[in-house]
């Protein structure tokens, strides 16, 4: 379990792109310096966005020849900044600028059991975790979440190579994940200590899932998750951000990061993960008008709730459901270090 | 005798590559505790080793996730190891568990964990892709814990490349030279021997008839025959199993007495066991042992034979080491094989096919990493 955290770019070759699902594409990239890329890890892609040169991430689906071959499921965003509409645009022989495999998300050896869930497009995260226990023989299950089968990439080929070892959840055929009684049932066996979980998936989804997690006093280190860092807990809206020490207010736009507009702005802010996890982008709130959708791992709950900070590279200020009537957008008004 | 796909090459690397997915001892059972993690390099990858308090021993990179800290100089907590610089804390799977200053763990806070299996009397690492670490490739040293035999052994500090150890070990006419006052004779030299293979093995076979024994073994000889005088035929079977295990089956046995046909009982016989673990490319754990299957309740012998054996491989370590510096200082002058070497270039052959199937070349990379 190399953990690859050290990136490199290079250059890479679309060898092949054609439909995975509604709205997913599969894409095979062949790399100039090929790796193997070990199951849970992500490439990063430098891409052309309006101008602008935006780093979007995707998990490796499957790695083959040493890395030569390495295939990615992407989806259309709704409300795509343009990352996941460049990608869908690619054909076969264009060039693109990738690093080599990053590891954030490494499988573990050794756990007696090994229980992994996968919410819609999460599961690129998961496919070669799964590959890899069936090889080792060990025990898994797989669980997979989606809205409509139409939508659910992969879905016949994994029903097909792990059998029984498959759960499959569809919203639109009332047949729904409940949290409660699977983190129930790993709590209730014999194996609770020694069973590791591994999610990808929409942060509602996960945040449930951490909740039961700990209710049921599981070990916080053996659940392990990847976040694609887009997802929130309401769609994204335009709002503005107050910065009373330059005097100055910046407006973001539903299809911006808080982070990227102030950047945009000529703001001098720090950063590391850009991904809501290192909290390196913490910065404090003096005031809200609206909510605050954090979007980041960095926070405990608790935390979240008092509005006292926030992670500039993912949270957003929105009215939510309730104000979406009023006219006036969000605010935030933030005290910068 | 293999069928060949592709002509082999010839691998007379200087500096040899090691494998990556293969078992290496990293240390004796004792050596790893409960009370301090020990830190040990295993085929380049620098380990933190201890013992959770189930007893299980654990490796972890000795390499803090967060600003690369080295592990090992820190605490043991339960089952837990606490980084010595800003605290971050570890279980045995290499998960994070706790983080100082904040009310979360960063997801992607684990350093790597490493498959290991204690067997033999050592604690043995995969240092490999984990997937293939299959505990039943563990090469075989059940002398060591056999109830059958008895002994005990030690660890040097190697300054050289680990293939100068496996070459010294599968030719044995250097005992004449190099251990001339011990277990060296002249016979060594002149002795035929034999050489076969298998995919993973080499043997190496040399028997010397009707022959004076040398200062070790007439030792051995009195403390199982008090008072022994007369020839012995004597012998020395060099098994090695990949990637860097050899034992030695040697002994000697009274003349005449059909030890070469396999009935050992008027003789002596030892097994010395050498596990090395290369470190660097060019330093190396070597680790060995005496097993005996004779006296095997007395102390004292396994306290002299360690002795001895000590004494003799000191010599070897010597040797070893100005023949790595000679290396190092003529970069520019080859290896040529003589016929003595035939065991060693066979073992050369089967860690190169190990090295191509891992899609690494033979010669380790120049810098001393
Ligand atoms: C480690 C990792 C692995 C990933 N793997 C995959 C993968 O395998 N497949 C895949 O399809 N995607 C994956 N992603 C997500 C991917 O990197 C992109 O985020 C995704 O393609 C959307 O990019 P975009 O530019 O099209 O859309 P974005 O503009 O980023 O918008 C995506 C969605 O988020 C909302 N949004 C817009 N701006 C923000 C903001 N600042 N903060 C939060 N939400 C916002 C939008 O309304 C929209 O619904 C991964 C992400 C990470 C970090
Ligand atoms: S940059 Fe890491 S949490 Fe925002
Ligand atoms: S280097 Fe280990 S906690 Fe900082
Ligand atoms: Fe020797």
């Amino acid at each position: 379990m190399a953990v690859n955290t050290q990136t490199w770019w290079q250059q890479g070759r679309v060898a092949e792109c054609d439909d995975l699902a509604d709205g997913v594409r599969r894409i095979v990239l062949t790399p100039d310096r090929p790796v193997h890329a070990a199951p849970g890890t992500h490439i990063d892609l430098r891409l052309d966005l309006d101008g602008h040169r935006r780093k979007r991430s995707y998990s490796v689906v499957r790695s083959e020849d040493g890395g030569r071959r390495l295939t990615l499921g992407v989806q259309l965003a709704p409300s795509s900044r343009g990352g996941s509409r460049h990608m869908h645009g690619l054909q076969a022989g264009d060039v693109v600028e990738m690093t080599g495999p990053v590891q954030s998300f490494p499988l573990g050896v050794g756990a007696d059991r090994y229980v992994l869930v996968a919410g819609g497009i999460g599961i690129t995260a998961l496919v070669a975790m799964a590959d890899t226990l069936r090889r080792r023989g060990a025990d898994y299950t797989l669980v997979l979440a989606g809205r409509s089968r139409r939508v659910m990439a992969y879905l016949d080929h994994l029903v097909e190579t792990h059998g029984d070892r498959v759960r499959v959840f569809v919203d639109d055929e009332d047949v729904r994940l409940d949290v409660a009684s699977l983190v129930g049932e790993i709590a209730d066996s014999a194996a609770a200590a020694r069973t590791e979980m591994y999610m990808c998936g929409p942060i509602r989804l996960m945040d449930a899932i951490r909740r039961a997690w700990a209710t049921h006093e599981l070990p916080g280190p053996n659940l392990r998750f990847e976040t694609f860092g887009s997802s929130g807990a309401w769609a994204a809206e335009d709002f503005v951000v107050h910065l009373p020490q330059l005097d100055r207010s910046v407006r973001v736009g539903k299809d911006s990061s808080m982070l990227d507009a102030l950047e945009d702005a000529g703001v001098d802010v720090m950063w590391d993960c850009r991904k809501g996890e290192c909290g390196i982008c913490q910065v404090k709130v003096l005031d809200v008008d609206g909510r605050i959708d954090h979007r980041d791992v960095f926070l405990s709950q608790p935390q979240k709730e008092t509005y006292a900070s926030l992670c500039l590279c993912v949270a957003r200020a929105a009215r939510g459901g309730s104000g979406s009537g009023s006219a006036d957008p969000a605010a935030v008004t933030l005290h910068l270090p | 005798m293999t069928v060949l796909d592709s002509p082999p090459t010839t691998a007379a690397a200087k500096i040899f590559n090691f494998p990556r997915n293969a078992w290496y001892v990293a240390a004796w059972d004792h050596e790893v505790t409960a009370k301090q993690p020990l830190a040990r390099t295993v085929a380049g990858v620098p380990l933190a080793l201890w013992r959770n308090s189930d007893g299980r021993a654990v490796a972890l990179a000795d390499a803090c996730w967060h600003r690369l800290a080295p592990l090992s100089k820190g605490k043991l907590l339960g089952d837990e190891i606490q980084c010595p610089y800003h605290g971050l804390r570890y279980n045995s799977a290499g998960r994070c568990t706790s983080m100082p200053a904040q009310e979360t763990i960063n997801p992607s806070a684990v350093v790597p964990s490493y498959p290991v299996v204690e067997r033999y009397r050592y604690v043995w690492v995969w240092v490999g892709d984990p997937d293939l670490a299959d505990p039943d490739t563990v090469p075989d040293m059940h002398q060591m814990d056999s109830p059958d035999w008895a002994g005990d052994g030690e660890t040097i500090y190697a300054p050289c490349n680990y293939q100068l150890i496996l070459d010294n070990l599968m030719d044995l006419t250097h005992e004449e030279f190099v251990h001339s006052s011990s277990i060296g004779q002249d016979e060594l030299s002149e002795a035929e021997f034999d050489v076969s293979h298998t995919d993973r093995g080499v043997t190496v076979t040399r028997w010397m008839r009707d022959i004076d024994a040398p200062p070790f073994w007439l030792k051995n000889m009195r403390d199982k025959f008090p008072g022994f005088t007369g020839k012995v035929d004597r012998w020395q079977i060099i098994h090695f199993e990949a990637p860097s295990t050899i034992r030695i089956d040697v002994g000697v046995a009274k003349a005449g007495t059909g030890a070469p046909e396999g009935d050992r009982s008027q003789g002596v016989n030892g097994f010395v066991m050498n596990t090395i673990t290369p470190e660097t490319a060019r330093t190396s754990h070597y680790f060995w042992a005496f097993m005996r299957n004779y006296r095997l309740d007395s102390q004292t012998i396994t306290t002299q034979l360690r002795q001895g054996v000590h004494g003799v491989f000191g010599e070897d370590e010597e040797m070893l080491a100005a023949q790595q510096q000679a290396i190092d200082a003529n970069p520019d002058h080859e290896f040529y094989s003589l016929n003595i070497d035939a065991g060693g270039m066979w073992v050369r052959r089967i860690l190169d096919r190990m090295l191509q199937a891992e899609g690494l070349p033979a010669a380790a990379a120049a810098a001393a990493k």
